[in-house]
């Protein structure tokens, strides 16, 4: 499954300046996985010591904030855009 | 390691006491810029302060010789020394308000304030973080202002970058309150309204800001985020400067991201810290509605981490599923001995009665959710009633017409025989 990442401005250093990559994986622990491959360094920043998304990630698989779906597990169909994004609020 | 560090920072720039930015989560320092997250760990970056050392007495009678507005707490902000001089909207110093009425209503007996900063110039706190966000825009040099709004922050980023001679574009949910749309459109920026609710607009601007369609833009509660929030410590100084230079014993604040309860504390120990008020211990109590509870549940469950939910309540404007700061705000609860409650719709509705019938004031539906989060910590004995209590209200009522059902007792003919016969 190849799927589209989108990377925040922070993590650009891992990905050359690009701002968007693609990346293979059936779930989203296999996409992060396959990042890491590619852009090493990059997996450390998105999650914690024990492998869990880091508090203030927020990942989102197309439109969804893969907190209200299957974290770490949600499934990234073919063609899927993730977006990794600091978490921020205020309104 | 591949982040950016204090040593390569950006060009160095003149923001008063401000000497960095640190990460609240791992403590990473880096340079004074248009940053929001750790690159380290993704944590919120806020301000670390070189702050004034010296007479504490000295100190306080120049806050206490300064302008009638925030500006007053100038060596305490990330701001230029001569801001007071600039073109900006000057918020601040609202009326803290003796609430002798409401409090004989909740049976409190040791003193109830209302700290009404519905008197800010576009009718919410708003003004306040905007107001050091403007600052850091000008010191970055950003020509565009913007946000992610629930309607509030709309209207005071509009009125702002008029005064200060920015352009704005700002961005809100779709279906916000039409009192709310109009003060954030009237100001001549963009207003664009996003089909969802304001967390996918926030992320939509999160996404914005790293594209160049963004390149220029300050928005305010993202990349100019850390100076931002810091306009809500001058909530603390004003209450404590208000009360006599006193700490207040228990303080009821609302939660939207958790922002301005974390920026309270914190001006709260600066103060102590500085030796301007006497330390002694205060509680601080988060209010959220129903609909909209994500740190309220957590607290409760006794979990330190925040479930987001998806909001479903009429108290739009802390209508935020996902609070970034809500972790920090279960600390904060826990470790002054406060606690978070919330309260439901009705409940809102009949607290903004209680607070208008009572006092005077026309609260928006945050101000709702603090009166009807004490009244009912008072119930359960949370709130102690003999303690100096001071509740936050956060926006004017007029914003918010929809929330509350109100119109004449009766209608009438123009004549005296009419007015008898209602019988009023």
């Amino acid at each position: 499954m190849s799927v589209s990442v989108r990377i925040p401005t922070i993590l650009r250093t891992y990905t050359g300046g690009l701002s968007e990559v693609s990346a293979e994986g059936a779930v989203l622990s296999e996409v992060i996985a396959d990042l890491e491959r590619n852009h090493a360094g990059i997996a450390a920043r998105v999650l914690d010591e024990t492998g869990r998304l880091r508090r203030f990630v927020n990942v989102y698989v197309n439109d969804d904030d893969v907190r209200f779906e299957q974290g770490l597990e949600t499934p990234t169909p073919d063609g899927a855009g993730v977006s990794i994004i600091p978490a921020v609020a205020g309104g | 390691m591949a982040v950016q560090s204090v040593e390569s920072s950006t060009t160095p720039v003149a923001l008063g006491p401000a000497a960095a930015l640190s990460c609240r989560e791992c403590g990473e320092r880096f340079g004074l810029g248009p940053i929001f997250a750790c690159a380290v760990c993704f944590g919120p970056l806020e301000v670390a302060y070189e702050l004034p050392a010296g007479d504490p007495e000295a100190l306080r009678r120049r806050i206490e010789a300064g302008p009638q507005n925030i500006w007053r707490y100038a060596p305490l902000l990330p701001v230029p020394a001569d801001v007071a001089d600039k073109p900006g909207l000057n918020p601040g110093f609202t009326k803290l308000v003796k609430a002798d009425n409401l409090a004989r209503e909740l049976g409190v007996t040791g003193g109830l304030y209302v700290k009404d900063d519905s008197g800010n110039p576009t009718h919410s706190f708003k003004d306040r973080v905007v107001a050091i966000a403007v600052e850091a825009a000008r010191a970055f040099g950003f020509t565009t202002l913007s946000c992610s709004s629930t309607g509030n922050l709309a209207g005071a980023v509009g009125a702002a970058a008029a005064r200060a001679g920015f352009k704005s574009c700002v961005f809100i949910p779709h279906d916000l309150e039409a009192g709310k749309v109009v003060m954030a459109a009237v100001y001549g920026g963009d207003l664009v309204g996003i089909e969802g609710t304001y967390d996918d607009v926030n992320r939509f601007c999160s996404e914005l800001i790293g594209d160049p369609l963004g390149e220029g833009w300050g928005f305010v509660n993202v990349n100019l985020r850390p100076y931002y929030g810091e306009g809500s410590k001058t909530l603390a100084y004003e209450i404590c400067e208000q009360l006599g230079w006193r700490l207040p014993d228990q303080i009821v604040v609302p939660i939207a991201s958790g922002s301005q309860l974390t920026k309270i504390d914190k001006g709260l120990k600066e103060l102590i810290a500085l030796g301007l008020v006497e330390d002694r211990p205060y509680k601080i109590f988060g209010a959220q509605a129903e609909g909209c509870s994500p740190v309220s549940r957590a607290f409760k469950d006794g979990h330190e981490v925040v479930r987001p939910v998806k909001p479903d309540t009429i108290a739009k404007s802390l209508a935020i599923g996902n609070p970034a700061d809500g972790p920090y705000v279960l600390d904060i609860a826990r470790r002054t001995g406060g606690a978070v409650e919330d309260v439901t719709d009705e409940e809102i509705v009949d607290a903004i009665r209680l607070l208008a019938r009572t006092e005077g004031i026309f609260a928006e539906t945050a101000g709702g959710v603090t009166v009807g989060v004490t009244r009912k910590l008072v119930e359960s004995g949370l709130l102690d009633p003999s303690l100096t209590t001071v509740v936050l209200n956060t926006g004017d009522g007029l914003k918010t017409l929809d929330a509350v059902a109100a119109g004449p007792t009766v209608t009438i003919r123009p004549s005296l025989d009419a007015f008898r016969a209602a019988g009023l």
